[in-house]
């Protein structure tokens, strides 16, 4: 079931070995783009279809077409690789396992769309990650796959390293170009969209980390190969990371079609001790709960917009029956109450009226109306908050008021005695 | 041109029009709060979300650019609702004490919970009372009623070019305060009160004098005395529900008068007293080799960024005292002298258009005696608004009645004062016909008047060509005081004014000041000038005779004493 492309080498390579990478195939792809016509590796990613991996799904080559018809010639192109969604960690392991990889990918992206500097903004906690991209950026510096006059073909492209500061909203695209820009992170109003005027109003290509890895992949096998592997809507790979009450919790890469259920059983080996599942939150923390019964349901951008939740970026989070659905929904609410950036109104009050609403329930002082009233404001802020983070944060509120409504009513039916 | 729907009506508009420019042209209002016209867009409040048929979310009307076909809704229940609950969540963070609050009936918050119907909070308050900054003698800083919409910070940063407050921490802990210390006096802020001025709610206001003025008022040993400004009787008309650039000058002096003021004087009269001092001593460095350029000395806010920001230009600066402290060092002199008053019983009052006058009057150097105050108290043409209703004046109703003598004989140059660029135009008026020795063809210095931020001139004095500069907003006023201190300045002499537009946009002035209602004041302000009989303060008779009479010639040494200061090096 597993279909290992972006996941290949992992501990099959040693990672701070450069020749390792260079042994398995590596930096074979950029050889050949650099030979190719920029606009041509565009429409090679347009024939594989490949969609962000990142939780937004955008189509790749879309950012990469409209940079490269943009008219300011000071282009960047940033990794994001702040991946501080509770519940993922397959970021972690692209970096830590196979780092070359995405910045190949990286280096053919700039190539294709004429980016003059690259960023890679990691998450402040991946301490080992950051070692190791130091690290391997020098290693590919030395070995001419980075700096001045790349391999010879006149391109010249550099990558610079910058860590967060654990603000989870530097996630987001803008707040974290705010962040590089050495301004707090908080998002920009769009349109301008960061194509059109991102990194120091310069227009900038920002994609996630395993979007990057699959690019040498694709310009390896072929976009139209590629497009092959998964479904019509979601084509490729997902690297998928599991936890929870699960016997083996880990990253897997699995094409896109398997259904979830799949995933916790023949990957990881079914949940512990033989307790029954009562719900999965997918995507992570701004995704939704759903119950054991629709685990069916496959791994597609298209069924996961679903739920309305832009979030694919991967993240399966199973809970056994020990688990509350108001415990789940209290510690989320008192997330992004604290990640809030404050920028806009519905988020930073909202978030916060969230919690107080939740403890009403857990405190069983909950009343019909507070259900509507609940109800009412998740809508609410998904439909106006100002960015990904206020529009996703009600989503696990919004899915249990679907799935789970009887919990709820059971809290107003019957108050403590 | 884009075809789009509103409402079902079909609108045409230009390509990257918003929806809610759009809108506008059809009459179709939707509600804004964090939207104010000529600043940036910034959509960060919500509330002017509407619905687009086809998708899912909301989109706000300020910032979302219209597209072909695109059909809008700005009413649905959907929209409704969504504006009623972010409404809601602010109100639910805000000390909505609204009947003790200075914005009462006037306050954006306020009308928008009232259109929208807002009978109940779904939302249990929030709100954890804060400190007050009242640290400071021109603006006050209530946290308390703050709801976010960062309007203050981006005329701060963006508009002035200062920078002092900023959004700090993150969540429903996000304040908007001054950015390294607790109260703005721990910063460079200059008071311009812009941050008052535009702010909704009543966050940032200025610092409430008209108890003060009361309690003199009905003092009978005091002889309480008022000077008002010459941008304050093109504006107070909108206090009192007048169109944007009536001009009300006898209404206000009629209004004056009957809250109780003893004699009532023209900042004009002080401001044509300024041309002859500034004039001259333009003039004398033009002719000695002294430092140029010159800078004009009338805006505090301006003296303030100079004295912190730039402390190598503070010999460029005019030691001219503004009108404002000129009238009240006569006042505390001549004027008592002359109407046998002992000093100590005179009360100062001035009407400003302008917070940083309130900062200007505590100033140390502004005091002859060394001891009390030339200006007792400073209030801005909104505070002025309220005294006049809290007296239960019925404004329109008032007769027109004349400024008193002596200090109510102006000229139309000392008008100008409340317009950028009125202070150069005044001076070369004056400086020219002086140096020239032949009277001027034109008055009209055309070129630097008007609402563009940086206006330049070239005048001829004596056969020797002149160039000057005009700048209005702290941001275009650094332009040119960067230009001075790398010595790249080509102009011998430039007008700086804190406020865009000048006095007459001033942050003391009426809420809603836009460009479009400063370009109604500016009209006003040339028309003030253009009915004057006398239009040149060096032809102004009771300048002539103070000068016979008392201070002898222009830079005397009791015009030093008296109508000139010094400034220093400041640091927050």
């Amino acid at each position: 079931m597993e279909q290992k492309i972006v996941s290949k080498r992992f501990d099959a390579i040693n990672p701070l070995s450069i020749d390792d990478y260079l042994e398995s195939g590596g930096y074979k792809s950029l050889k050949e783009a650099l030979k190719r016509d920029r606009i041509n590796i565009i429409e090679e990613i347009e024939a594989a279809r490949l969609r962000g991996r990142g939780g937004a799904a955008f189509p790749a080559h879309v950012k990469m077409m409209g940079i490269a018809k943009e008219e300011e010639t000071t282009r960047y192109i940033i990794c994001n690789a702040d991946e501080g969604e509770p519940g993922n960690f397959k970021d972690r392991q692209l970096m830590e396992k196979d780092p070359h990889q995405f910045i190949e990918g990286m280096v053919i992206t700039a190539f294709a769309i004429r980016a003059t500097k690259g960023y890679i903004y990691i998450r402040g906690e991946y301490d080992k990650a950051y070692s190791i991209l130091e690290w391997t950026l020098e290693e590919a510096r030395k070995k001419g796959y980075l700096g001045k006059n790349i391999l010879d073909s006149g391109f010249d492209f550099d990558i610079e390293l910058r860590s967060g500061a654990g603000s989870y909203v530097c996630g987001e695209e803008f707040a974290l170009i705010e962040s590089i820009e050495g301004k707090p992170g908080r998002t920009r109003v769009k349109p301008p969209f960061p194509t059109q005027k991102g990194l120091f109003d310069k227009p900038t290509l920002i994609n996630n980390v395993e979007t990057f890895a699959n690019i040498p992949h694709i310009l390896e096998m072929g976009g139209d190969e590629f497009a092959k592997i998964g479904t019509e809507s979601s084509t490729g790979t997902k690297l998928v990371s599991l936890s929870g009450n699960v016997n083996n919790p880990g990253v897997y890469e699995v094409p896109f079609g398997v259904p979830i259920k799949e995933v916790v059983e023949k990957l990881g080996g079914g949940s512990k001790d033989g307790r029954k599942i009562k719900m999965v939150q997918l995507g992570g923390a701004c995704g939704p709960i759903i119950p054991e019964y629709m685990l069916d349901l496959t791994i597609d951008f298209d069924r996961f917009e679903d739920f309305d939740s832009k979030t694919g970026a991967g993240a399966i989070i199973v809970m056994d029956e020990r688990f509350d659905v108001f415990d789940v929904l209290l510690r989320v609410a008192e997330f992004f109450e604290h990640e809030s950036c404050g920028k806009c109104t519905p988020c930073r009050e909202g978030n916060l009226q969230l919690v107080k609403l939740v403890e009403k329930f857990i405190n069983r002082k909950a009343t019909q109306k507070d259900l509507i009233n609940i109800e009412s404001l998740a809508r609410v802020m998904h439909q106006t908050s100002l960015c990904g983070l206020g529009q996703t944060a009600p989503t696990a509120i919004l899915s249990t008021l679907k799935y789970f409504r009887d919990d709820y009513l059971d809290l107003i039916e019957h108050p403590e005695l | 041109m884009v075809n789009i729907k509103i409402n079902n009506t079909d609108v045409t508009v230009e390509e990257g029009t918003t929806i809610l420019d759009a809108a506008k042209t059809k009459n179709i209002k939707i509600p804004t709060l964090c939207y104010y016209p000529d600043l940036d867009i910034k959509s960060d409040c919500r509330i002017c979300t509407v619905e687009i048929a086809g998708e899912k979310g909301l989109v706000t009307a300020c910032s979302t650019p219209v597209r072909e076909g695109m059909e809008i809704k700005t009413n649905s229940p959907r929209v409704l609702n969504a504006r009623k609950t972010i409404t809601e969540l602010m109100l639910a963070n805000h000390d909505a004490n609204c009947t003790a609050c200075e914005k009462n009936m006037n306050c954006e918050l306020q009308t928008l919970a009232n259109t929208l119907g807002i009978d109940e909070n779904r939302f249990e308050s929030v709100l954890e009372m804060q400190e007050l900054d009242t640290a400071n003698t021109s603006i006050t800083r209530n946290p308390n009623r703050c709801i976010k919409c960062g309007r203050c910070v981006d005329v701060c940063k963006n508009v002035q070019g200062i920078n002092v407050l900023e959004s700090m921490n993150r969540s429903h802990e996000m304040v908007i305060s001054p950015k390294y210390g607790k109260y703005l006096s721990d910063e460079d802020c200059t008071f311009c009160g812009q941050c008052s001025s535009v702010c909704p709610v009543a966050s940032i206001t200025e610092k409430d004098e008209t108890d003060i003025v009361w309690n003199a008022l009905d003092d009978d040993k005091k002889h309480v005395i008022v000077q008002v400004a010459p941008a304050v009787r093109v504006s107070l008309g909108e206090e009192m529900g007048q169109k944007p650039g009536s001009i009300v000058t006898e209404k206000m002096v009629a209004a004056l008068k009957q809250l109780g003021f003893d004699r009532v004087f023209d900042t004009d009269f002080t401001a044509d007293l300024t041309i002859i001092e500034e004039g001259n001593e333009l003039i004398e460095r033009i002719k000695t080799g002294g430092k140029l350029p010159m800078m004009t000395s009338c805006c505090p806010g301006w003296i303030s960024l100079v004295e912190q920001k730039y402390p190598d230009l503070i010999d460029n600066i005019s030691s001219c005292k503004s009108p404002q402290q000129m009238f009240g060092a006569l006042a505390k002199t001549y004027y008592a002298k002359k109407q046998n008053i002992d000093p100590k019983d005179l009360f100062v009052v001035s009407i400003m258009p302008c917070t940083a006058k309130k900062y200007e009057a505590a100033r140390e150097e502004m005091s002859v005696d060394g001891k009390n105050q030339d200006v007792d108290a400073v209030l801005t043409t909104r505070e002025l608004g309220k005294m006049v209703r809290q007296m239960g004046i019925n404004f329109d109703q008032l007769d027109k009645v004349e400024f008193d003598d002596p200090f109510g004989i102006t000229s139309g140059a000392g008008a100008i004062f409340g317009a950028t660029g009125g202070v150069m135009e005044a001076a070369l008026r004056t400086v020219s016909e002086v140096v020239n020795e032949k009277p001027l063809e034109k008055l009209d210095f055309e070129t630097v008047r008007g609402l563009e931020g940086i206006k330049e001139a070239e005048v001829d004095l004596g056969g020797q060509k002149v160039k000057v500069a005009v700048a209005h907003s702290l941001s275009k006023a650094k332009t040119l005081a960067d230009q001075v201190k790398d010595g790249t300045s080509p102009y011998a002499f430039i007008e700086v004014m804190t406020c865009p537009g000048g006095c007459i946009g001033g942050g003391g002035q009426p809420y809603n000041t836009t460009n479009a209602v400063r370009e109604e004041r500016i009209r006003a302000t040339y028309q003030v000038d253009s009915d004057m009989k006398i239009r040149k303060s060096h032809e102004n008779p009771v300048i002539n005779k103070l000068y016979d009479d008392y201070l002898k010639k222009p830079l005397s040494d009791l015009s030093h004493d008296l109508l000139h200061t010094h400034y220093r090096k400041r640091n927050a």
